[in-house]
């Protein structure tokens, strides 16, 4: 009998241990995902940090860049820049004679180096024109190919028919490598740069910047907002059935999901405003829709920790009901607001979906100025990436991820010391 | 000119405003002092300054930003004027291009444009700067004039706290009514496309076809003949993919919120918690970045290892990292109703002999069943309503099957496929989008309603 009652306990304790093991599992898995994720996507990115430069001693000669030598900023600039860059390579093995592997020599480099020599020589106004005529040694840029080679994301052993590298230019690349004329150096462009339809010159300045504009856009209209309708509906609403309205509607809002604010953006903002399509006026409108929700239902929280007495403080010497909320409420309660509107903002920062559906996916080179400047943002930038076929752009995408964890994780950071430095306990 | 001057200007009118008014009230008081009414000022001088710059902030800034709205398609109907003859004849959007031209080169005379409408851009130009002009003055003198006419009202006993006090209750209001505005704007820029959208595809036929092409429908020119809006292989689809979802979201969130409420220590708990909450901080384009190319892959390679075929887009990998996303979801919700099940149901059931385990599986969870199953179906809405994981690794191919190893696609996908790039707002293709968002619009507000529903009913029994 005892003997059969032990066995019972036994049984019982070690159910309670599979039990609480399968907890520790479940959060080990959810938690193990994270770390997996994370430590993969840095991994990946690493490529996406250093670029590959390839020396190459170019003629600049005064036939091709200036032939009627009048030294003019704006004709220069129209030269062929990319023969010179050509004829620098072939230089370095004279030996290619036949058409088809010149071309292969060619695609050792970068396909924009041409310009972007242009572009540096004749950076200043004024430009000296002391180039012309010279032979110098310039670093250029290698094409992404040759610069997944060198990283070793292409491998030697792998058939030739099966790489985008091939065995001869395998060979140069090595005989390069023996005369020291390739280095690897930090990818500075990465972050100066907009988007290119070549991965070695892919930037995410573009993004970045207009994730920013993005995001004051909903800032300035989501806050205000946000807090005004906290406090109506936290100090001055009395019960009724339109509060109560207003309240469902909050609450629904906060779950909506975001590609349903998109074409409430496509359907209202673009085609019955007719705003600008791609620009961040109209991507920081609709992603204020988003974060509103958000800001009102932490405002709120705040506003309710404020203990009563206060209130009945400033209302018992005199101060109208304005002048309790803004002159002592609110102060008191802004902490939490903030806290509030800076986790708005960082879901805000992430979204993508509503964004694709208000043209904010479009290609787009150029570092926008203003708010109404088609742009693109920093996830819908990985996105972009995400459907390009050069295998370059996936070391790309993987850095972008980390240059938004980034801004996430500092404006996570900010709302929990906010919240730590701040908060009151009544 | 600029909006930056101008709104810069009108915020000097406004603090102006603000001293006029303030002066003047201070001006008015009376030299006697004495405690009666007549020899006061109604309202401190402060109030008098606050309406006057309301006056004068209030009418001119909504004029600004109506102007803002208004502008781009004044001038485009001026262009319009201006163009004369060699608008004539063109479609409406060879019309818009030429006038994205005229545009681009009246901003930039760098940007090339046909030498015969070289008078055109010309006649633009001052378009622009005499309504740019005309449009500010018009919004200055309103500021001016709500200035002059506000400050002239004050008295004595004017009772600005009064007003002051009504201004800004009315604000709040309208501020808090902009969420009504959202959720109306929503249903009504839904519901003008989705019926145009079943004006000319039967609503049968888009709840019960079994086949998808919207593609096809297009380049046969052909409007619902083509018979391929049937949306039940994405409703299938949507369906499959969160249905894998909860299958990893469920348990796994559940058990970590038992693991959390229950047995983990406080020091455990305060550095776990936040870090599973990173999950639903995370970018959901991140978790299609990794479902697409780390998670898709590899389920490919096992598959081969075990001989299974899967497609490189599988339901899968969508599935299981959605899944993965939305397990704080469960997880945190779960987690607060099981603590907020009173004490004395745990020290009863220990009291009578039970496990630890026991008192979860036997009183805690039926206890905190309704706040679970909400926390469920809020994680469920969530799921379907999810974009960027399933356009990244689940695919375009509408195929109704229930392998997960296929391809499937979603609700979300197909909006997204179907709006993104060039849109013409009379073909059913777009418009079949706009319809879809309906319907996970509808479907997500249930699910939420539902949810919210069951909570409120579960909490009457304790408080």
């Amino acid at each position: 009998m005892t003997n059969l009652r032990a066995a019972h306990i036994k049984k019982r304790y070690a159910a309670e241990r599979r039990f609480k093991m399968y907890g520790l599992l479940a959060i080990m898995f959810a938690l193990g995902f994270l770390a997996i994720m994370l430590v993969t996507i840095t991994f990946r990115a690493l490529p996406a940090f250093s670029q590959t430069y390839v020396k190459v001693d170019i003629e600049f000669s005064e036939n091709v860049i200036d032939p009627d030598g009048a030294r003019e900023k704006v004709q220069i600039a129209k030269a062929d820049f990319q023969k010179i860059v050509r004829d620098g390579i072939y230089a370095l093995f004279p030996e290619v004679t036949n058409r088809k592997e010149k071309r292969k020599l060619k695609k050792l480099i970068s396909s924009e180096a041409g310009y972007h020599i242009a572009r540096v020589l004749l950076a200043d106004d004024q430009p000296d024109f002391e180039f012309i005529g010279t032979k110098q040694s310039v670093w250029v840029k290698s094409s992404d190919d040759i610069d997944s080679f060198i990283k070793g994301l292409i491998r030697r052993d792998v058939d030739e028919s099966r790489r985008r590298v091939n065995d001869q230019q395998i060979g140069w690349v090595d005989q390069l490598m023996a005369d020291g004329r390739i280095e690897k150096r930090f990818n500075w462009d990465f972050f100066k740069f907009g988007d290119s339809r070549s991965p070695e010159d892919a930037g995410i300045r573009g993004a970045v910047v207009g994730s920013f504009f993005t995001l004051i856009i909903t800032l300035l209209l989501s806050f205000p907002l946000g807090v005004l309708a906290a406090v109506y509906l936290e100090e001055y609403s009395k019960p009724s059935k339109m509060t109560a309205f207003i309240e469902v509607n909050i609450n629904n809002l906060a779950a909506v999901p975001s590609i349903v604010f998109g074409l409430l953006g496509l359907a209202l903002f673009l085609n019955f405003f007719g705003m600008p399509r791609s620009a961040p006026l109209v991507g920081g409108m609709v992603l204020s829709l988003m974060t509103l929700p958000t800001i009102i239902i932490t405002t709120r929280a705040a506003l309710k920790s404020v203990p009563p007495s206060i209130r009945e403080a400033a209302l018992g010497i005199g101060a109208s009901k304005m002048q309790t909320v803004l002159h002592h409420v609110l102060p008191l309660a802004m902490p939490g607001a903030l806290t509030g509107a800076i986790i708005g903002m960082a879901r805000a920062l992430g979204e993508t979906a509503p964004l694709l559906m208000i043209g904010m996916v479009a290609f787009i080179v150029d570092v926008p100025t203003g708010f109404t400047d088609p742009s693109t943002v920093l996830p819908v930038q990985i996105y972009i990436w995400a459907d390009s076929p050069e295998r370059a752009f996936e070391a790309k995408m993987s850095a972008a991820i980390l240059v938004l964890l980034f801004f996430l994780v500092i404006m996570n950071a900010i709302a929990v010391l906010l919240r730590r430095r701040y908060e009151r306990r009544w | 000119m600029s909006y930056l001057t101008l709104f810069a200007f009108l915020i000097c009118t406004i603090i102006i405003g603000y001293f006029i008014g303030n002066r003047r009230a201070v001006g008015m008081r009376p030299a006697v002092k004495s405690k009666l009414p007549e020899n006061k000022l109604h309202s401190l001088p402060g109030f008098h300054g606050t309406y006057v710059a309301l006056w004068c902030g209030i009418p001119s800034l909504l004029l600004l930003f109506a102007w803002l709205f208004l502008e781009p398609s004044i001038l485009s109907a001026m262009l319009g004027n201006a163009l004369g003859d060699a608008g004539i004849g063109l479609s409406q959007d060879q019309l818009e291009l030429l006038k994205g031209s005229i545009r681009r080169a009246a901003q930039n005379s760098q940007n090339p444009i046909d030498d015969t409408l070289l008078p055109v851009v010309e006649s633009y130009k001052n378009i622009v700067n005499s309504t740019g002009i005309g449009g500010m003055v018009v919004i200055g003198c309103g500021a001016i004039i709500g200035l002059y006419f506000s400050q002239k009202k004050i008295a004595q006993r004017f009772a600005a706290r009064h007003r002051v006090e009504k201004i800004f209750s009315i604000i709040m209001l309208l501020s808090s009514l902009v969420a009504v505005l959202t959720t109306f704007g929503v249903v009504v820029s839904l519901i003008f496309e989705t019926i145009r959208f079943f004006g000319m595809v039967s609503f049968t036929e888009f709840l019960f076809g079994l086949h998808w092409s919207p593609q096809i429908a297009l380049r046969d020119d052909q409007v619902a003949s083509s018979g391929s809006f049937g949306a039940v292989p994405i409703f299938a689809g949507t369906l499959l993919i969160t249905a894998i979802a909860m299958v990893i979201a469920v348990p796994i969130g559940l058990f970590s919120a038992i693991y959390m409420s229950e047995y983990a220590s406080p020091r455990f708990r305060s550095w776990a918690k936040p870090l599973l909450e990173i999950l639903a901080g995370i970018p959901t384009v991140v978790y299609g970045f990794f479902a697409a190319l780390s998670v898709a892959p590899m389920l490919r390679n096992w598959g081969v290892d075990f001989g299974l075929e899967i497609s490189s887009e599988s339901a899968l990998a969508a599935g299981v990292v959605m899944g993965v996303m939305i397990i704080p979801f469960v997880s945190s919700l779960s987690d607060d109703v099981i603590n907020a099940v009173p004490q004395s149901l745990r020290d009863g059931s220990y009291a009578l002999g039970a496990t630890r385990g026991e008192t979860i599986k036997l009183v805690l969870l039926p206890a905190a069943l309704p706040g679970i199953v909400s926390s469920v179906l809020l994680a469920t809405s969530r799921a379907i309503g999810e974009t960027m994981i399933v356009v990244m690794a689940a695919g375009l191919a509408a195929n109704l099957t229930a392998n997960p190893f296929q391809a499937v696609t979603t609700v979300t996908v197909q909006i997204l496929t179907l709006l993104v790039g060039d849109q013409e707002f009379d073909s059913p293709k777009t418009l079949a989008a706009f319809a879809l968002g309906f319907v996970l619009f509808i479907i997500t507000l249930c699910l939420n309603i539902l949810a919210l529903k069951i909570v409120n009913k579960y909490r009457e029994k304790y408080d």
